[in-house]
């Protein structure tokens, strides 16, 4: 009953969904204020019923209820809560599900906090933002409903996908949609822009937090992912170009080259409509990775989906909504009037060659992706498009805009000083330099890029330190701790971000100077890797909740003394006769030491593939800097929707008091 | 039929039994012989994964492509005498990095164009923006110092923090 209550919620979300698609676009151009309106109650309206359907499929889920074959597909009664709870979007109807409510909720945080904003951009925007939840509701309803009944009922449940159950399933794909998904609210918005045909800075500093918001859970939801395959599949691995990683990729960088066009705009009104542009394209980019992943045109651990008529569902959904909102792009944005001026050498003109460089990393992973698909479908020829090509062509734009990054960051708005900047920057470059000599020396023979990769990240980091530096202590150092209250948050927000930067790059770059031993470890003899020893002390089998494991409990070394000690495990898994890969990995520093097993052999020796990963840590630390950046900015006072209504509000209560 | 195949092919990478990445008894003894094995292996496709490389991938087909470089690395062949043993065999579809032919053209193109192109577009809508923006008359710069000394008169000083 439960579950049929879910599914009719969903039915009433999508005729609000449609109302809200319709009734107050309407009214923005009767410019009748109550049809406006209904904007407004029908994105709560939507939102409250697929969170109804939402919660409805959990409590399925949650309690086992193999009469719904999603259920029965995905889950098993002997699993542990919390992956019953993550095995709601563990598969594709779910995964869809939760897509349609965190665009729900999306829509319904901007009928909520946009009361400041002008009435017919926010009818116009809620407009469209039910649009898309009409078409992904409308989706969900024909081709993938998560309710649809098993009969009979089996007794027992089919199991989640192992390498699924994880912690990672839990946090990776929500936090992923929510970046996606963030993205709507900037491209409904920017589509609300062209049909008004006008746009301003205030449009600027309402879209900025959803996008702030979109990018941070983006950039968490990649790195946690990639933090999920280095540990689970086993060799160590954190980013394989797959297609379905690049699909993710794609909206990241687009996003990024948004937030960094969007603040031209809100600063100097400059760059209107290449901000426009890029809004609809980090959406697109999303729509694109939906399609990628949901429609089953690549097959990897990912792709749940398998029925063409999805597909083709999805095919036509991304096909609307990128031709429209390009043909309208096409049509108005030629009326948007241009604003601030500025010359080539600027904090301007440094974001110009940041979006360009960031677009053009975009399209080479997009070519990349989509080439062998496109090919394939042409000639019928198959090639593979691996990590080589990336790394020379999006690799190599991403390390040029690295260098460009700390410059950028410490020019000035309008016109800019280089020779001052570049005064500024000469202890991190040669910093940065020193080290890229030393490593070279060091390891002579060794790996080219790694250096260069090293000495560019110090660089990145000491860059971005020494701006902060500069604006401490500009005109004395004595004000320094008050001229660092002065400094606005979105400042130290982007400075985290850039050292964010640093870090991670560093962290790709040690990748080049950690070692690796495949060995067969027998019992008390020990295996070198990098700088310590590591020991097999015993092996054993242990139960899980729905698993057998053989645990190998291993010491690491190092001059004799136990630092700590590692257990890296094979699972098997009884309900889909699967195994998995535990790795053991002991954090060491910022490194990493990493080692995983094979079944044991009868003599009870096991073949191990062990590895030493100095610095590694700082690959996933750098990203959560960045997002914690990215959260620094968003609490910036000029940021925070609602404010100047608040103040406005609070000011007439005092005039009336 | 090619869907048919194609789950066919998922369901064997899922299932793949439980082998192992690069294991111990495949190593060759020659260091130098196997760390060139290993470099090869890197740069060629496990057919049956995602962008997998085979030195990566647990599944058994890439194990038996790692066996089979190293038996021909060990009687003598050089590394591209291994890869084009392996291209006539599989096709392009084993190379990681796609070889550089007339099909692949606007692929490796496809960076250098659009950084051109944006180039290109950037140079010109900044020409045009000041194209459509004249530089303001004199007697414009003199109502507007006026305005502006008007202004600065009129608010009070900014006191310094």
């Amino acid at each position: 009953m439960i579950v049929e209550a879910g599914h009719f919620a969903m039915i009433l979300a999508l005729a609000l969904a449609i109302v809200q698609a319709t009734v107050p676009f309407w009214g923005a151009r009767q410019r009748d204020f109550a049809l406006m309106r209904v904007g407004v109650s029908t994105a709560l309206g939507q939102f409250a019923f697929v969170a109804l359907a939402f919660a409805a499929l959990a409590y399925a889920h949650l309690a086992s209820d193999f009469s719904v074959l999603n259920v029965a597909e995905n889950s098993h009664s002997a699993m542990p809560w919390i992956y019953k709870f993550s095995g709601i979007w563990g598969n594709h109807e779910g995964s869809m599900l939760l897509w349609s409510l965190i665009l729900a909720t999306f829509g319904a945080l901007v009928a909520l906090f946009g009361r400041s904003l002008p009435e017919r951009l926010r009818a116009d925007a809620l407009s469209v933002q039910g649009l898309i939840g009409a078409a992904f509701l409308a989706f969900i309803l024909a081709t993938s409903n998560p309710f649809e009944r098993l009969v009979p009922a089996p007794f027992g449940g089919r199991d989640l996908n192992p390498i699924l159950q994880d912690p990672g399933l839990a946090i990776h794909p929500p936090m992923l949609y929510l970046g996606y998904v963030g993205f709507s609210i900037v491209f409904s918005f920017a589509a609300a822009a062209l049909i008004e045909g006008r746009i301003d800075a205030a449009w600027a500093r309402f879209v900025r937090p959803f996008a702030l918001i979109a990018w941070c859970f983006l950039t968490l939801g990649i790195a946690m992912g990639s933090y999920w395959a280095y540990y689970t599949l086993g060799w160590g691995g954190f980013w394989f170009w797959d297609p379905v990683e690049n699909a993710s990729l794609m909206p990241w960088l687009a996003g990024t080259a948004f937030l960094h066009s969007v603040a031209v705009m809100e600063k100097r009104d400059a760059l209107k409509v290449w901000t426009i542009f890029l809004a609809i394209l980090a959406f697109s980019f999303s729509l694109l990775g939906t399609f990628l992943v949901r429609s089953g045109v690549l097959t990897s651990v990912h792709a749940f989906a398998s029925d063409p008529r999805r597909g083709v569902f999805i095919l036509a959904i991304l096909a609307f909504f990128i031709a429209g909102s390009l043909a309208l792009f096409a049509w108005r944005a030629p009326m948007l009037k241009p604003g601030g001026l500025f010359a080539p050498i600027s904090r301007e003109g440094a974001l110009v060659l940041n979006n360009l460089l960031l677009t053009t990393a975009c399209a080479s992973v997009f070519f990349g992706t989509l080439y062998p698909l496109a090919l394939e479908q042409l000639t019928g020829e198959k090639i593979t498009v691996g990590a080589p090509f990336f790394n020379m062509t999006a690799g190599l734009l991403l390390l040029a805009l690295t260098f460009l990054t700390p410059i950028g960051f410490s020019l000035a708005w309008k016109r800019g000083d280089l020779l001052g900047v570049a005064q500024r920057l000469a202890v991190a470059f040669g910093c940065g330099l020193a080290l890229f000599v030393a490593l070279l020396a060091f390891f002579r023979g060794g790996p080219v890029l790694a250096p260069i990769a090293a000495g560019l990240a110090v660089y990145v980091m000491l860059g971005t330190l020494s701006e902060i530096v500069s604006r401490l202590t500009r005109g004395g150092g004595k004000a320094a701790l008050s001229r660092a209250r002065g400094l606005p948050l979105s400042f130290w927000g982007g400075a985290l971000a850039h050292f964010g930067v640093g870090m991670l790059l560093l962290g790709l770059a040690a990748t080049g100077f950690g070692s690796e031993t495949i060995a067969t470890m027998r019992a008390g003899a020990p295996v070198q890797v990098g700088p310590y020893e590591v020991v097999m002390e015993s092996v054993a089998e242990r139960g899980g909740p729905n698993y057998q494991e053989t645990v190998a409990h291993l010491t690491v070394r190092s001059g004799g003394a136990v630092v700590t000690t590692i257990e890296p495990a094979r699972r098997q898994f009884a309900a889909r006769q699967m195994a998995t890969t535990q790795a053991g990995i002991a954090t060491l520093n910022l490194g990493q030491l990493y080692v995983s097993i094979a079944d044991p052999a009868a003599d009870g020796s096991i073949p191990s593939r062990l590895y030493w990963k100095p610095l590694v840590t700082l690959i996933w630390l750098g990203a959560c800097c960045m997002a914690f950046g990215g959260a620094v900015s968003l609490a910036d006072r000029r940021l925070r929707f609602g404010a100047p209504a608040r103040a406005k509000a609070g000011a007439a209560a005092m005039a009336a008091g | 039929m090619r869907k048919a195949l194609r789950l066919a092919l998922f369901a064997f990478v899922l299932a793949a039994p439980a082998a192992f990445a690069v294991q111990p008894d495949e190593l060759l003894p020659d260091p130098a012989l196997e760390a060139r094995a290993r470099a090869l292996s890197a740069e060629l496709r496990c057919l049956v994964c995602q962008n997998q490389s085979i030195d990566d991938s647990d599944a058994s087909l890439a194990k038996d492509i790692r066996v089979l470089i190293r038996e021909r690395i060990s009687k003598g062949e050089s590394n591209d005498e291994v890869r084009d043993f392996l291209v006539s065999r599989y096709g392009d579809f084993i190379l990681l990095k796609p070889p550089l032919k007339p099909e692949t053209w606007l692929l490796w193109l496809s960076a250098p164009l659009t950084l051109g192109l944006g180039a290109l577009a950037i140079f010109y809508a900044t020409r045009r923006t000041a194209v459509a923006t004249p530089a303001l008359s004199a007697d414009e710069e003199k109502r507007l110092a006026e305005i502006a000394g008007v202004a600065a008169a009129e608010r009070p000083r900014k006191t310094k923090r």
